[in-house]
């Protein structure tokens, strides 16, 4: 928790009950920052950077966060341009719905789309696969062509946010498991996400966070 | 494609033995599994052997010690028996448990699991051995072998991945530990009815053994005893797969 100068980034893991939180802190220590683990909204909104892990159910997930006003943070730190990475159900639940057994839950809404169950015979997607980076990307600058660990049984098939004017349009990869493509990340001005589990992605993951890193305000 | 090097524990030290049996000490399970890290192992699984109430905190410590530096997926089991344990483990530091004995027990535990943390965390481990008394021709056995649960075990990986299991660690009890070959008609079996990732155990004794077995059916390659005695490296594997066709990281 502690770092050798006293400017370092801090870094706030939302500690929500869902997610291998353990690892999301020490795979974001290991990339430079000052992680605390933490539900506190307060603490959560002063951060100069803040990670949504998940892993489980969408639904059990939204409860999760509902618990910790997880949405109204997220809002509220995009508002004001502070940066956000959402991480596997963490990315899921920034969409509008996610639906689970024929059941849909409301999401945080940040993007329009539905997270639905994958089409492959065998699910859950398991392993390191490839990614089809965005044009210009920042987040996987250095790693492209590195191979990232997945292991989620739904996504985002389609990406349908549409913007124009002097708004600057969200970057968007891909990623293919058994001919079902779905968007494996986001870079959405302040607010980054990945299907895929960083820092579960061994040297190509800490190099991702690295990337975030050097987005967050105080590192500029 | 996966290549897992297993970790079997006992006591916090790293053992492997030729059937489970006349235990070899290989070495101290943390640094082993950042030397595994370093040479691609594409994720580790970590076997508590003993299983025994008090080995616990031992294996707790392990997992977090090793969730500490190593930034790949690790798999925990032995004596896992219930969501408190999962939770436990969790927290520690393991992306996945694996559970034998508790999910023949009551199998009900493992829609709990899948229930609370998602069926991705649960690995349903079976120990299987070819036997004319089930249908397959494949029944499931528990400690170490020694015991027929009296399932067929086509039939249980089947239900497993029913009950929420996110993935099949199939280990052929004929074949651990005489590393010559992984039992292909037996992945092949249950690949047909394995809604789940699959992965093979049980009898690699060289580079040559780990494409047939993708090709069986496998979604994941698991190996001890010729990683840790240093018989086979990873990247040999590896390479082997990758002349196969397989794709790996």
């Amino acid at each position: 928790m502690t770092t050798p100068t006293g400017s370092a980034l801090s870094v706030v893991v939302l500690d929500y009950g869902f997610g291998n939180v353990r690892s999301a802190v020490r795979a974001v220590e290991r990339a430079g920052a000052a992680v605390e683990l933490t539900a506190s909204f307060d603490r959560a909104l002063a951060a100069d950077g803040l990670v949504v892990p998940g892993v489980g159910a969408f639904a059990a997930c939204m409860r999760g966060l509902g618990a910790v006003q997880g949405s109204r943070l997220i809002g509220r730190r995009l508002a004001g341009g502070r940066p956000v990475l959402g991480i596997c159900v963490g990315m899921q639940v920034l969409f509008e719905a996610g639906v689970e057994h024929g059941v849909t839950t409301q999401g945080c809404g940040e993007w329009p789309g539905r997270v639905e169950r994958l089409r492959a015979d065998v699910v859950p997607h398991m392993g390191w696969n490839t990614v089809e980076p965005p044009p210009a990307t920042q987040m996987f600058a250095g790693v492209e062509r590195e191979r990232f660990y997945f292991v989620h049984s739904y996504a985002a098939r389609e990406w349908t946010l549409r913007t124009g004017g002097r708004i600057a349009a969200p970057r968007v990869g891909w990623t293919e498991h058994a001919g079902d493509r779905f968007v494996c990340a986001v870079e959405n001005g302040p607010l980054w996400a990945t299907q895929f589990h960083p820092e579960k992605s061994g040297d190509a993951g800490a190099r991702l966070l690295r990337n975030w890193l050097d987005t967050l305000p105080a590192g500029r | 494609m996966r290549v897992i090097p297993c970790l079997d524990v006992r006591g916090g030290r790293v053992v492997k033995g030729v059937n489970f049996v006349d235990l070899r000490d290989a070495g101290d399970p943390v640094e082993m599994a950042r030397l595994y890290d370093a040479e691609g192992a594409d994720e580790l699984c970590f076997l508590d052997i003993t299983a025994s109430s008090d080995s616990r905190e031992t294996t707790w410590d392990v997992v977090s010690r090793t969730a500490e530096e190593v930034f790949i997926p690790l798999t925990v089991g032995g004596g896992v028996r219930s969501v408190t344990d999962v939770d436990r483990l969790l927290r520690a530091g393991a992306d996945k448990v694996a559970m034998v004995t508790a999910a023949i027990e009551r199998p009900a535990v493992m829609a709990e699991i899948a229930d609370r943390f998602g069926s991705q965390v649960l690995v349903l481990s079976i120990d299987a051995r070819r036997s004319a008394d089930q249908p397959s021709g494949f029944e499931v056995t528990t400690h170490g072998g020694r015991r027929s649960a009296g399932l067929d075990a086509v039939e249980w990986a089947r239900r497993g991945c029913e009950l929420g299991a996110g993935e099949i660690l199939l280990n052929s009890m004929d074949a651990d530990g005489t590393r010559a070959g992984f039992d292909l008609e037996m992945l092949a079996a249950v690949r047909a009815v394995c809604t789940v990732p699959l992965v093979a155990s049980g009898g690699a004794g060289a580079v040559a053994d780990f494409a047939p077995a993708v090709s069986a059916g496998a979604d994941a390659v698991l190996a001890a005893s010729v990683f840790h005695f240093g018989d086979l490296r990873i990247a040999e594997v590896k390479d082997a797969l990758r002349a196969g066709h397989h794709l790996v990281r």
